[in-house]
């Protein structure tokens, strides 16, 4: 699938929700899903800065594909770590750092956050993009 | 001006319409604002009064010799005199207008600090203290040589005041303290502390931002030496905070802020500073800050304390009792003597989960580690759940917030 497409998918998943709570109830469901991050990326060379939570993130390269592994204390985190994920994953890097990500806004979740945790998503993207950037040239960050 | 009786008891129903903003709904659903140690709302009291002023009563302060003017001056000067018989001083001179508590500390660790600490001097800072009153004794510690020592906290949330009593020492030259946590809402002995600090030799700096709104203060019979505060904790307009110090040392401290309105003379050769208070109150100041202050205090006056203090404690045992019901949950600061703060945990959820979540049902609680990360660190915590209340809250709005809390657990778990 492109990135494209699994936007798409992500989008119209959403549309099936009424309200937040559903949203959210659906959130955590993927974060507590998600696999929980190996120990030794469990450490503060791996903590994403600017979030209420902590969040881990390990970036490798495959075959020229950038693959991801993330962890949060936070549910709701996790599980939105866990959609970027799913969006970016197994991408080369240029396809990461090209993609705008509009999912995110199709889904309200940057308005509906507040400025403080909306804040925390942009640095997780932003974070993700650098790995990508930094794997152009290298398998492991 | 007040006149009449004060109020016994509390019609809370009818405080809650002095406050237009809890009309509002949040997401959709009745707003339960349960975040007042954060900021407090305002009564119509207050807004108005601000909005008087500015409809006709703006002018600069102590300055004009115009009709207008003196309105304004007159207005300023009187909201002094309230707050100096608010917390008990003897002068008003020596109450202080500063920005908030945070500006009044800073003055006091740069101004106070700079003319008597020296290297080798000692800072006891309490383990539960908020950012504002550690981060401004660092800065000054480090620029004097001065070290910071802390206060440990008992596992219940009180001080250890036998380690208190042996960090005490002539080395000691200040102790700064909460009068009341702003996490954990546990109130500390500091007539005592005050006691022991002046005992040998130090002074003291209460944090009061907590205590204004909930308790009497009484700044003579405290004898503390500096006392901090902010308004919009105390249902006033954001902007306005006090300091009061006693005279003696006000007048041996040096300004920190130069300018206008805290001079004498000045000339390029020389400039003479101008009597308390105004040595300390350099530009002009945020006066209908001020005037609303002025207001919110009349409108707690208009209220016995006890009323307040006794709704208060109903509240606060409503809520302890109810949430010690939820499986799990441990409660930060379990002493006797609080103010209707509570911090919570659930097991190993995290407290930004919680508080997402309760905020999509129109609950406003306060999560993270509320500017107290050195308290989150000796807990081992990320952060909390906080509830902190007023007296227009009500117990309908508690249990609606615990029945919140278990959907928002279910959830979760």
């Amino acid at each position: 699938m492109t990135l494209e497409e699994r936007e798409v998918e992500i989008i119209e998943e959403f549309s099936m929700f009424s309200d937040w709570m559903e949203k959210y109830e659906y959130i955590i469901d993927l974060g507590k899903e998600a696999s929980p991050i190996e120990d030794q990326y469990k450490t503060d060379d791996y903590l994403i800065r600017g979030c209420q939570s902590q969040v881990w993130l390990h970036a490798w390269k495959e075959d020229e594909k950038v693959h991801f592994d993330a962890d949060s204390d936070a549910f709701i985190t996790k599980g939105i770590i866990a959609l970027l994920i799913r969006v970016m994953n197994g991408l080369s890097p240029e396809e990461i750092l090209n993609s705008d990500l509009q999912f995110i806004d199709e889904i309200g979740l940057k308005d509906h956050l507040s400025p403080t945790r909306a804040n925390g998503l942009l640095s997780m993207i932003k974070q993700m993009k650098l790995y990508a950037i930094g794997l152009q040239h290298k398998t492991e960050i | 001006m007040i006149t009449g009786e004060k109020i016994v008891d509390l019609d809370v129903l009818k405080i809650r319409k002095d406050f237009p903003i809890l009309k509002m709904k949040a997401n959709g659903k009745p707003l339960v604002y349960f975040d007042n140690g954060a900021t407090s709302q305002k009564p119509l009291d207050v807004i108005n009064s601000v909005e008087k002023y500015y409809n006709s009563e703006n002018a600069n302060v102590h300055r004009g010799v115009y009709f207008l003017s003196q309105i304004a001056t007159d207005l300023y000067d009187r909201s002094r005199q309230k707050i100096s018989d608010y917390i008990g001083a003897k002068h008003n001179e020596t109450v202080l207008f500063t920005s908030g508590t945070t500006e009044s500390i800073n003055l006091v660790a740069q101004s106070w600090g700079r003319k008597f600490l020296k290297k080798g001097d000692e800072i006891l800072i309490s383990g539960m203290e908020h950012h504002s009153n550690i981060v401004p004794w660092q800065m000054i510690g480090e620029e004097k040589g001065a070290i910071v020592k802390m206060i440990p906290l008992n596992d219940d949330g009180s001080l250890n005041m036998e380690i208190f009593k042996e960090r005490l020492s002539a080395k000691t030259k200040m102790v700064a303290v909460a009068h009341i946590s702003n996490t954990l809402g546990v109130v500390n002995p500091i007539e005592k502390m005050i006691e022991m600090a002046h005992a040998i030799g130090s002074k003291v700096l209460v944090d009061g931002a907590q205590a204004v709104p909930h308790i009497p203060v009484d700044v003579q019979k405290l004898d503390c030496d500096f006392y901090a505060f902010s308004g919009h904790k105390m249902f006033a307009p954001t902007g306005i905070g006090v300091l009061y110090g006693k005279r003696e040392l006000l007048n041996e401290i040096p300004p920190y802020k130069g300018g206008g309105d805290m001079i004498d003379r000045v000339s390029f050769e020389k400039t003479t500073y101008a009597e308390l208070p105004f040595k300390f109150e350099a530009g002009t100041p945020n006066i209908s800050g001020v005037i609303g202050l002025g207001a919110a205090v009349d409108y707690i006056n208009k209220f016995e304390w006890k009323s307040i203090i006794d709704y208060e404690d109903e509240l606060l045992n409503h809520l302890t009792i109810e949430l010690l019901k939820i499986k799990g949950l441990r409660i930060y600061g379990e002493t006797d003597n609080k103010i209707p703060v509570v911090s919570f945990l659930v097991d190993d959820i995290h407290p930004y989960d919680i508080g997402t979540l309760l905020d999509q049902m129109g609950i406003a609680v306060r999560t993270g580690h509320h500017c107290t990360q050195p308290l989150m660190d000796r807990y081992c915590i990320p952060g909390t759940v906080r509830v902190s209340l007023s007296f227009y809250n009500t117990k309908e709005e508690i249990n609606v917030f615990i029945n919140a809390l278990n959907k928002v657990l279910t959830m979760l778990r």
